[in-house]
This record gives C-alpha cells, sequence and structure tokens, in this order.
C-alpha cells in the first residue's frame, strides 16, 4: 500500500490533497468536516483587514452540457472578524494535529503582517501562506495580485515575513503576469521555504445577452474576477512545469488550479509538486471527492510501484522541453482502425477544414480512399503531418492511433540544426 | 392567424384518453440530448431522412440556444416536421442509421429533439416563408392529407395559387384519422394544417372529387392537378359474418376513435385484430391503452412475415397484447353483433404457398373484430384519366418530378407509394410541386388557365 504522507517544506500531512484558500475554507467547521472526510490539509481563507463583499459573487462556465467546466470569483478575503478566525484556527490545530492547516494572510503594512503571523502561530498554524495572487478587489488596493505582479514588492514582503515567521513560509503566485520565473525567484530570494500556484486567472465570465449586464450581476453591473475549475489546469501545469524545471529555481511546489481528480492530482505531481490544493472541484461536489482522489492516487501509485509520492514526483519535469529541444525528425501518422469506425466522419471533416487535409472518403473522387461504398474514411499516409486532430476529434475509443513511423533518421532539434551540429533531410512540401 | 390545437375536433373522443408515449421534451433535457449528437460530416441520419433534413445541424442549434434557427431548419426541408417528428418511424430511419448504434449506445432522439424545435416555433407563432411572386398559375390538389398538404405549400411559396379539394369535413389526412394517438393526437395534427396553410392557400373541405367536382372541371380551371388521394377503406376479408356489428375495418375504428366523440369501446372486453401489419399493430396497442383487457392480433402467417415495425410489436407485446400466428380467419360469428371469431390453421408448403387447414378449426370469442389486412387502392378513381398508368393500385409517377403519364398530372403519397410514411408523402408531396413549377416556368406558349 502506497504511502500518501508528505512533507511539504517541512510542513507534514497525511496526503496530498490541501484544500486551497476559498470559499470551502472559510471556517473552522468547514474545515473539520473536510478532515474527517480525508483531507490531509487546507489553507485557511485568506486572512486580512476586514473586507466587505458583494452579492452575487460566483459564476460559471458550462460546456457542452457539462456544468462549471470554469467557476469567476469575485469573493473577496475573509469577511469575518480576525478574532473569530483565530479562535477557529486554534480549534482546528488542536483537534487535528496531523494535519497540514495553513493560513493564509493578506497584509498591507510591515506591522500588520508581523501581528498576524504571530498571531498564526500562537493559533497553532503548521504554516503561512503568503497571498500574492489574487486579481480582484485586492489588487487594486495594492494587495493581492498588485504584489505577485512585482517581484521586487513580492521579495520585500516576503523578508518581511521571514523576519517574524518561525514556521514554514510558501508564496502563492499569480498566474496574471507574462513569465512565472521572475516572481517565483523573487520568492526564492525572499527567503519563502516554497510557492504554490496558480491563483485565478483575471477573467470575465459572460455577458447576460437578455440584459446586456456581465456576469455575475451585482445590480446592474459586473467586474473581472478571478478564474479557476478544470478549465484552467492546463495554463497551471504550464507554469508549474516551468518553474520544476528552471535550473535556478529549487522550492517546493503546492500545484493549483483545476485539480479534480486523483489523475489531475497525479500530473501535478509528475510535472515536480509535492502538494496539492483543491477548490473548485470542491465547491461542485463537495468534500468527500478526496475519498476517490486518496483511493485512486494509491491505488496507482502501487500499480506503478512507487510507494511515495517522492518516488514519482517531478519524473515528467524532465520530458517538459523548449520547443526548440524536440526531436524534428520524429514522425506520426494517424491509422484509423476500420472495425470500430462507426463512420462519423468527424477526423475527416476536422483535417480537411482544420488540418492539412490528408484524410479521404469512399468515393470522393481522388482514388485515395478504397471505394468499397462504406464510410470509413482513409489516411493517406505519406501526405499526414502526424497532427493528431483526428485522434483527438474520435469519439470511439483507441479507434485513430498515431504510429510511429521510424525513418532511421538521427535525433535532431531546431537548436541543433539552428547551431549547425545538425542537419535535417529536405522538407518536402504536400499541401 | 390564430393556431387553435382543436379547430374542428369535439371533445370527449377516445384517443383524447390516451397517453402521449413520447412526451415533449423539457429544455435540460433537449439540451443534454442534443449535445451528445456527434454532428457526423455528411451525416447518415439526412442520408435515411426522405425529406433530407439536415439533422445534425438543427441539433447543434437546439444545444446553442438557437432553437429557431433549429425549427427553420426544419421546415425548410420538410414543411410536415412538426408531425413527422411524431410520428415517423425513427428507429428504422434517421435514429435507425446514427453512428452511435455502432458503438452499441442508444441512439440519439431525433424525433423528440425535432418535436422540441418545432413545438417551440409553433408555440411563439413563429413563420419562416412566405407566398412568392404570384405567377398567375393555379394548380388543384385532391385530398388534403401530407402530400398535398406539402405539395401546396411549396407551390404557394413558389408563387402559384393552391386549392385543395378534400372530401372530409377535417384536413391532415391520416394525421388527422389515422395516426396512433400516443404518438399524434388529432388536434395537434391539425394545428399543423393551419399552420402549414397560413402561407396562403386554399382547402376546400367537403368537396368530393368525382362526385361534387370532375376532374374534367379541375383541368378546365387550373394549369395542372397533384393527386394526393391516398389509400381506400380497409379491405374486405370475403367472409361470412363481416357486416355484422362489432366488425369493422381498423382504419374505420381507428378513424371514428381519433375524430367522433360517439366512438366507445365501453363493454368490449375482447378485442380480435386480424392482421400483420403497421396498422394491426397500432389498433392492438389503442384497445390496450382504451383499457380492453384481452387483445389479440389474429395473423395468417409467422412473426418473420410480419411486415408491421419489430419495435412496434415489441412495444405491443410488452403492452399485454397477445399474437396468435399461423390462423386464417374464416367466419365471424354471432347474432346480432359479433360473438367470436373462427380461424384454421395455417403452414406454408413445400413452394412456400399458404395452406390452410380447414378441418381443425377453433373459436376465438370476441366483442371486437377489426379488419387490417390492407386498404383498397383509389387508383380507380383517377384511371379514366387519358394517359395515367395504374400498377398494382399504385399511380405510376416520374420519380424525379411526381410526373403522371398526363403530364398535366403529378401524383404523390400513398396513392402513388402504395402506402408508406407521413415523411415520405412529405417529400413526394414537395418534389411534385417543384415538378409542376418546372412544367409551368416551362411552358411558355401555354396560357395560364385563367387566362382560358
Amino acid at each position: 500500500m502506497a504511502d500518501l504522507s508528505v512533507n511539504f517544506a517541512g510542513i507534514t500531512a497525511p496526503n496530498p490533497f490541501w484544500l486551497a484558500s476559498a470559499p470551502p475554507t472559510n471556517t473552522g467547521a468547514q474545515i473539520m468536516r473536510a478532515y474527517d472526510h480525508g483531507w490531509g490539509g487546507a489553507v485557511w481563507k485568506t486572512l486580512g483587514t476586514p473586507i466587505r463583499n458583494v452579492s452575487a459573487r460566483f459564476a460559471a462556465n458550462d460546456w457542452g452540457g457539462q456544468k462549471m467546466m470554469g467557476l469567476n470569483n469575485i469573493e473577496l478575503i475573509t469577511d469575518r472578524p480576525l478574532d473569530v478566525n483565530y479562535r477557529e484556527i486554534e480549534e482546528v490545530t488542536r483537534k487535528y494535529p496531523d494535519r497540514a492547516t495553513i493560513v493564509s494572510l493578506m497584509f498591507e503594512t510591515e506591522d500588520e503582517w508581523k501581528e498576524n503571523i504571530e498571531r498564526s502561530i500562537e493559533a497553532g498554524a503548521k504554516g503561512l501562506e503568503l497571498n500574492f495572487g489574487c486579481p480582484h478587489g485586492m489588487c487594486e488596493r495594492g494587495m493581492g495580485s498588485a504584489v505577485g505582479q512585482e517581484p521586487k514588492i513580492l521579495e520585500r514582503i516576503t523578508n518581511w515575513v521571514m523576519r517574524t515567521s518561525t514556521i514554514p513560509v510558501i508564496v502563492k503566485l499569480t498566474p496574471n503576469i507574462s513569465e512565472i520565473v521572475p516572481p517565483a525567484m523573487a520568492a526564492q530570494h525572499g527567503g519563502a521555504h516554497a510557492v504554490s500556484l496558480i491563483n485565478t486567472i483575471k477573467s470575465l465570465m459572460a455577458v447576460d445577452l437578455d440584459t446586456m449586464i456581465p456576469v455575475p450581476n451585482v445590480g446592474g453591473a459586473s467586474t473581472n474576477g478571478g478564474y479557476c475549475g478544470p478549465a484552467v489546469k492546463p495554463i497551471a501545469l504550464r507554469m508549474v512545469g516551468e518553474l520544476a524545471r528552471h535550473e535556478e529555481f529549487n522550492l517546493p511546489i503546492s500545484g493549483i488550479g483545476g485539480i479534480s481528480t486523483w489523475r489531475d492530482a497525479a500530473e501535478f505531481i509528475a510535472l515536480g509538486c509535492t502538494s496539492v490544493q483543491v477548490c473548485t472541484a470542491v465547491m461542485h461536489h463537495g468534500f468527500r471527492i478526496v475519498e476517490d482522489m486518496a483511493d485512486g492516487l494509491s491505488r496507482f501509485m502501487d500499480e506503478k510501484g512507487y510507494r511515495t509520492i517522492e518516488d514519482f514526483a517531478g519524473l515528467a519535469s524532465r520530458n517538459f522541453r523548449p520547443w526548440e529541444d524536440l526531436n524534428l525528425n520524429f514522425k506520426v501518422v494517424a491509422q484509423i482502425n476500420a472495425d470500430k469506425c462507426i463512420g462519423c466522419q468527424l477526423c475527416f471533416v476536422a483535417c480537411r477544414d482544420g488540418s492539412h487535409h490528408c484524410i479521404y472518403l469512399p468515393g470522393d473522387g481522388t482514388g485515395k480512399a478504397p471505394d468499397d461504398g462504406g464510410r470509413v474514411p482513409h489516411v493517406a499516409a505519406d501526405e499526414c503531418t502526424g497532427c493528431n486532430l483526428c485522434s483527438l476529434v474520435c469519439p470511439v475509443e483507441s479507434c485513430i492511433e498515431m504510429v510511429e513511423i521510424d525513418r532511421g533518421l538521427p535525433e535532431v532539434s531546431w537548436k541543433q540544426f539552428t547551431s549547425g551540429q545538425a542537419t535535417l533531410p529536405e522538407y518536402v512540401w504536400k499541401h | 392567424m390564430t393556431l387553435s390545437p382543436r379547430a374542428g375536433l369535439a371533445d370527449g373522443r377516445l384517443e383524447c384518453a390516451i397517453p402521449d408515449h413520447k412526451p415533449l421534451l423539457t429544455e435540460t433535457q433537449a439540451v443534454s440530448e442534443a449535445n451528445r449528437c456527434l454532428y457526423c460530416h455528411d451525416a447518415p441520419c439526412i442520408q435515411a431522412c426522405p425529406t433530407g433534413i439536415n439533422i445534425p445541424e438543427f441539433i447543434r442549434r437546439i444545444a446553442t440556444g438557437n432553437v429557431a434557427g433549429s425549427a427553420e431548419t426544419i421546415l425548410e426541408a420538410n414543411i410536415l416536421g412538426h408531425s413527422c417528428a411524431s410520428v415517423c418511424p425513427v428507429e428504422v430511419l434517421c435514429a435507425g442509421s446514427c453512428v452511435y448504434n455502432e458503438m452499441e449506445q442508444p441512439a440519439i432522439q431525433i424525433g423528440r429533439l425535432q418535436r422540441y424545435a418545432t413545438t417551440h416555433a409553433y408555440d411563439a407563432g413563429m413563420r419562416f416563408f412566405t407566398k412568392g411572386a404570384p405567377t398567375g398559375r393555379k394548380i388543384a390538389l385532391v385530398g388534403a392529407g401530407p402530400a398535398s398538404l406539402a405539395c401546396a405549400h411549396e407551390l404557394t411559396r413558389l408563387g402559384h395559387e393552391a386549392i385543395i379539394y378534400e372530401g372530409r369535413e377535417l384536413a391532415g389526412g391520416l394525421n388527422t384519422t389515422g395516426v396512433a394517438p400516443y404518438k399524434l393526437q388529432a388536434g395537434e395534427s391539425l394545428r399543423e394544417v393551419a399552420y402549414v396553410q397560413a402561407i396562403g392557400f386554399t382547402i376546400r373541405n367537403g368537396v368530393h372529387v368525382g362526385r361534387d367536382v370532375t376532374f374534367a372541371d379541375l383541368e378546365r380551371d387550373h394549369d395542372a392537378v397533384f393527386l394526393g388521394i391516398g389509400l381506400g377503406p380497409d379491405s374486405r376479408l370475403s367472409m361470412p359474418g363481416e357486416d355484422l356489428e362489432g366488425c369493422e375495418g381498423a382504419v374505420a375504428f381507428i378513424e371514428r376513435m381519433k375524430n367522433d366523440p360517439a366512438c366507445s369501446v365501453a363493454g368490449i372486453r375482447r378485442a380480435l385484430v386480424v392482421g400483420g401489419g403497421n396498422t394491426a399493430i397500432d389498433a392492438v396497442r389503442e384497445l390496450r391503452a382504451l383499457g380492453v383487457p384481452e387483445v389479440t392480433m389474429v395473423y395468417r402467417r409467422g412473426e418473420a412475415e410480419m411486415s408491421g415495425y419489430a419495435h412496434e410489436l415489441a412495444q405491443a407485446l410488452q403492452e399485454g397484447v397477445k399474437v396468435r400466428y399461423w390462423s386464417a380467419p374464416l367466419a365471424v360469428t354471432g347474432e346480432d353483433r359479433v360473438t367470436g371469431l373462427q380461424v384454421a390453421p395455417t403452414r406454408v408448403d413445400a413452394e412456400g404457398r399458404l395452406v390452410i387447414d380447414e378441418t381443425q378449426t377453433s373459436m376465438l370469442p370476441a366483442d371486437l373484430v377489426l379488419k387490417a389486412t390492407g386498404q383498397e387502392k383509389l387508383a380507380a378513381m383517377v384511371a379514366g384519366i387519358a394517359g395515367i398508368a395504374v400498377d398494382k393500385g399504385r399511380i405510376r409517377v416520374d420519380a424525379a418530378t411526381g410526373q403522371t403519364g398526363h403530364p398535366r398530372y403529378f401524383a404523390g403519397g400513398d396513392c402513388a407509394n402504395g402506402g408508406k410514411e407521413v415523411v415520405n408523402a412529405a417529400a413526394e408531396g414537395k418534389r411534385a410541386a417543384q415538378g409542376i413549377h418546372a412544367l409551368l416556368t416551362t411552358q411558355a406558349g401555354t396560357a395560364p388557365a385563367a387566362a382560358r
């Protein structure tokens, strides 16, 4: 049986599944219920000087009949008195000493930071997370992503925190920047023990076409919010992967962004994370989802022979490379399994209109597909660029396979080619 | 004009007691089902539809919330798309060819999605088509069933004046008088007639062509004639007792059940329906739905030989209908009214001929015997018109234009195809309209009838 426990920058937890700082971690009662379901940790909803929230606060992006592919949030940090929060943090850390109860903080002055770091530690927090990522409401006041977008300010505030904190400090990064490395390096230079990413992506969810008011409608108007949920996972994976492979960056990473299942979590871990944080999936389905996350991850690790999270953390990171390092001589072509094909011809239309037009139909006059009167499309292998699109649109499991063609050519990257280290065969243009 | 769903129909008709088997989908259900559609290229469902509705396109429009666009896509191809949505045997047409069947997953519920879209358009009073610029040409259409309605609508769009002559008081043909009530009730059929007719053509109800007006009259007053006369009365069995009270043709009974408030099945405990086609299956299912406790189909051959749809038969069996195969009716028995049916066992001999063994008859008790062994052909009605050829009771037409052997006569629907679906009639009616249009627009030298 795999050991799911983690030691993340000195913060220990029975598993890597933590709740992200968000509405599900607003109160002690919620977090204790989550812990009863098996969550390994939770980042308390950000504490700060009291704010007021608006109504309504969330909007969702439904897609193809599925609800909440993405969620947009304009709720701010905690709107409950700090005293109440600290009292509840104390209760949670006392009752669940083995869990990673982390307090998220967002303040303006060094004195405020100092006071609240001390109060958090006093309440038993196992770590601190600095909210430098919130993209709505707080950034306009010089906090949240306003800090995360300015590496120098990020580093300075991290420094303030490090002067006071006696417990591990995690800097939460915003994705609303053009390069993720500079703010992450600033956190490292500032002395932080770890980073977590991504915070939500600055977004406007939708426009109500009847009222011409964007959503969520707050009394006849709306504002930009933070986008999260399954839709943002690829963006988060890229940023995590980029940090994990960066030679000079060496802090632990807590992965956040659309994680809904054990598979999602395993992908973040494979790219180098040693804990993951979840929010939208809990807002959609409740705390119970952690039961399958833990069970599924554990079975996956057993099947692959990974005893601990560390055993596979970062294994995919080495395979995430800059484009210029990819092998230009590698070649795949699509192969359609006629026995499985249902004849929907989505591959044909996608290839013709959306890619490189190398799929042909029986009886289309080109003579490239066997004219057997059937509906199974035919891939002209010599024309196929190996783009994958047909296999992506095919609704049938493993009907279209991308098959590697061994051309007996050495591995040559663009970098090698342009630097004169290697040559490439002449390019034959088919279309 | 207002579209009254109950125009011309009395309350208390038997069919009203039969619930809809496939009720209107809610928005959530429709969008969810629409999102399942794979949106195939050159989709097999389109090819399977006699009217060639662009099915993936109308389904996609439901999914995107463009229900009006969806309805227009349907009605552009088939103006009777509203009734077809409910009455089409989709299992053997569009849904039967859905690629999901290849994956052993449920086919898209195309009929129900189509009904969702057209109902939306009907309820909102949306109209998509208008009368074309007047050509001065006038066309008579005989019979107000689906073929003539589709033909008249298309002719009107093309600018011709279309006048339908219908012997019955109600238009709509079998949609009004014959379709199983759990698919479509007469009121909804009349609603469709009103919707289609609102483009601006005339229906003269209660006018029997051949009695109240002759074909010669039609020829004189019109530039072309479309024959959409359907089929005739139920075939007779030519056996003793056939005219006893309680023995009736199935088509006639179904028409009364749908249109006549005086029709009743009170006191009927045992009903027999003779035949193995779709009318027979409709009749037994309707009798069960009306609460007749014991309903049995009596068929001369075996299940494999039945012409009725297998999916309909399966539903009938599930609803408690019994089937007595290999039984030939010999006589209807009873004094004042029907008390039973005498049947004899049958078998097929070495040459494949049906052999009836009249030595071993048995008596099936019954309060009602319905004959569903086919309908007479009405083609004789037009047999006297020069040039019109009739083949096995069907009016012979050119497949591309619907033109008969007489250049100014066109035909479509059951009278030309021998008895198919509403959707076939709709396709043939529209095609004939285009054939008529081509004839009239190339017939430069012939003066319009109005000028003669």
